[in-house]
């Protein structure tokens, strides 16, 4: 389960749009940032607000990579994942918590990207589909999903597989019930339900070696 | 994509009720409401004060005297998984197991889950419904399938969302709120607005004020307390009717107990008909049938929801006959 990170500290790089556009050409950025830092150093100071319209630094932790990006309050991780980051694996479906397309792990738990706002994944391990490949290879998960057939269009599928790789991470012998369940926030409109029942069976005995 | 907002995680609780003080302010926890609120534009937030960093309201802690208090940053996956809640408070944690998804249930957090807005499409469609400051309950004569068969006041026909705030007022628990004005508690099942008395507001929380905690009083070795959900898909959907119970039995004998249903109002229903008629009472065939009797008895419905009266005399019925064959069983 994902604690909360008592170390992050999330004032010490705000930034206004203004202040970095009026920056970019000046190269002001990093004095800038570095001199809220100063600010904010006592932790006695309260929490900065992030203006509606403003971007801010982020730094993500994602598959092991830290990426350092500026995000506006309202941008979701699903938003930022495949719009900034091209970390396109990861599928919008509904954006509405129905449907489980964007599933990803925070902190090793499965979670919806799209009902996750990027401010709110800061300092967060986070892996997405991307993340399971060994080098070139792909993953224990991913590997059972193909040799099952354990899909038809697969747009589904990344979410299916990121709830299958979460459950193993927590339970490395599942029952099918445990499998059903683990699932049950993926929905599969094409019906490939029993063939990613036994994907995710083959995955926990590969896994298990 | 959604509206403009600032957004603000502050550092202390304190800092977090300044913060809320401000017109437009809202509190994020898991945001899986609050995202699809500002989503579908159900209403505007100028300031999104997220409270997620504030760990000291986070995990379930045993009080002196022997009750639980669960911070209400606690996730719904970690009530539904948490041996103390499933040995003695079993509603709470089969009620929380029937939320949303798992992923939704990783996320969420209990505060959050007291706290929900409304599923009704009106509601959450484009409609300037009674409860948004309209005239007009669109439901009332509309879709209804999915709407209430009690408690509507004639105003607003919503049902509660929530699965663990029915098992919460089954079992007598605490809301513990904190605000401008310090510490309060309340009990969970006065803690939501019935439509006659506010159509506008589903919670008594006052500006500023945080669903800090929860607390459960110290378990008793006579109560049996169990939740039931029916719904149309084992994921995802709320409730079509639902019960939790929360007896205190002498063998199959009913001493006292607490009924909470859920997809049937406004507000977690409490059955004081169904109490009233298994109190004092054994789990017998007539005892239960009556409770069947009961559970519908002065329901409402409207024109498309008529099939909850025989779905919720039907689980009543079989919730009770369940506890019977336990009772005997430990017996
Ligand atoms: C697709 C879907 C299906 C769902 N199905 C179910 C279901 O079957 N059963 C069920 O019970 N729930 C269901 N839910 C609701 C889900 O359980 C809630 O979204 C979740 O519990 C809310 O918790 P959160 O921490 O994410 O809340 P948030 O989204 O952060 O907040 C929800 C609301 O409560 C307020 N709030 C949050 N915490 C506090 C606090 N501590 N003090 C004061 N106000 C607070 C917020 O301002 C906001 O208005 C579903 C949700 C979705 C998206
Ligand atoms: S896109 Fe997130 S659940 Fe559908
Ligand atoms: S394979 Fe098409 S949605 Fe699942």
């Amino acid at each position: 389960m994902e604690k909360p990170n008592p170390k992050r500290s999330l004032s010490n790089h705000r930034i206004s749009r203004r202040s970095f556009m009026a920056g970019v050409g000046a190269g002001t950025v990093c004095v800038a940032a570095s001199s809220r830092l100063f600010a904010s150093g006592g932790g006695e100071k309260e929490e900065e607000v992030i203006n509606a319209d403003s971007l801010s630094k982020l730094s993500l932790h994602i598959n092991a990579r830290d990426h350092h990006l500026l995000v506006e309050p309202r941008w979701s991780l699903l938003y930022v994942l495949r719009e900034k980051l091209g970390l396109t694996g990861t599928k919008e479906g509904c954006s509405r918590g129905e449907c489980g397309a964007c599933t990803v792990l925070i902190g090793h738990v499965p979670r919806y990207a799209c009902l996750t706002l990027a401010l709110e994944a800061e300092g967060a391990e986070i892996t997405t589909v991307e993340g399971l490949l060994n080098g070139e290879e792909l993953g224990a998960v991913q590997t059972a999903f193909a040799e099952e057939d354990a899909f038809q269009c697969g747009y589904c599928t990344p979410g299916q597989i990121m709830s299958v790789e979460g459950l193993l991470r927590k339970n490395p012998s599942p029952t099918t019930e445990e499998i059903r369940i683990a699932v049950s926030g993926n929905l599969c409109r094409c019906g490939a339900y029993s063939h990613i029942f036994k994907a995710a069976e083959k995955a926990a005995k590969a896994r298990s070696k | 994509m959604m509206a403009h907002f600032s957004y603000v995680r502050p550092r202390s609780l304190k800092e977090a009720i300044g913060h809320l003080a401000e017109n437009g302010a809202r509190v994020h926890a898991g945001g899986t409401d609050l995202l699809g609120c500002l989503r579908d534009q159900v209403f505007d937030v100028r300031k999104v004060v997220s409270i997620s960093g504030l760990s000291a309201m986070r995990g379930v802690e045993q009080v002196a005297g022997g009750g639980l208090r669960i911070g209400a940053l606690t996730t719904i996956a970690e009530i539904s998984e948490h041996p103390l809640i499933r040995k003695h408070y079993t509603a709470l944690a089969q009620g929380a197991s029937e939320v949303a998804s798992p992923q939704l249930r990783n996320q969420g957090t209990l505060g959050g889950n007291l706290c929900q807005k409304p599923r009704c499409w009106y509601y959450r469609g484009e409609f300037h419904c009674m409860r948004k400051g309209g005239d007009v309950c669109y439901a009332a004569g509309g879709e209804n399938q999915f709407h209430c068969i009690f408690g509507s006041g004639g105003r607003c026909f919503i049902v509660h969302p929530s699965d663990t705030a029915p098992a919460l007022s089954a079992l007598d628990a605490q809301v513990e709120i904190t605000g401008p004005g310090g510490l309060r508690t309340m009990p969970v099942e006065n803690f939501h607005v019935h439509p006659e008395d506010d159509v506008l507001r589903e919670t008594w929380l006052e500006r500023g004020e945080i669903v800090t905690a929860v607390r459960l009083p110290a378990p008793q070795a006579s109560l049996k307390s169990t939740y039931r959900k029916i719904r149309a898909r084992r994921a995802w959907d709320f409730a079509l009717a639902g019960a939790a119970l929360a007896l205190e039995l002498d063998g199959d004998r009913v001493v006292d107990g607490r009924v909470v249903l859920s997809g049937a109002a406004p507000v977690p229903w409490r059955s004081l008909l169904v109490e009233d008629t298994i109190r004092g009472k054994t789990l017998d065939d007539r005892t239960i049938d009556a409770a069947a009797d009961a559970v519908v008895k002065g329901a409402r419905p409207l024109a498309k929801n008529k099939y909850k009266l025989p779905l919720f005399r039907g689980m009543i019925q079989e919730e009770l006959r369940r506890i019977h064959q336990s009772a005997g069983a430990d017996g």
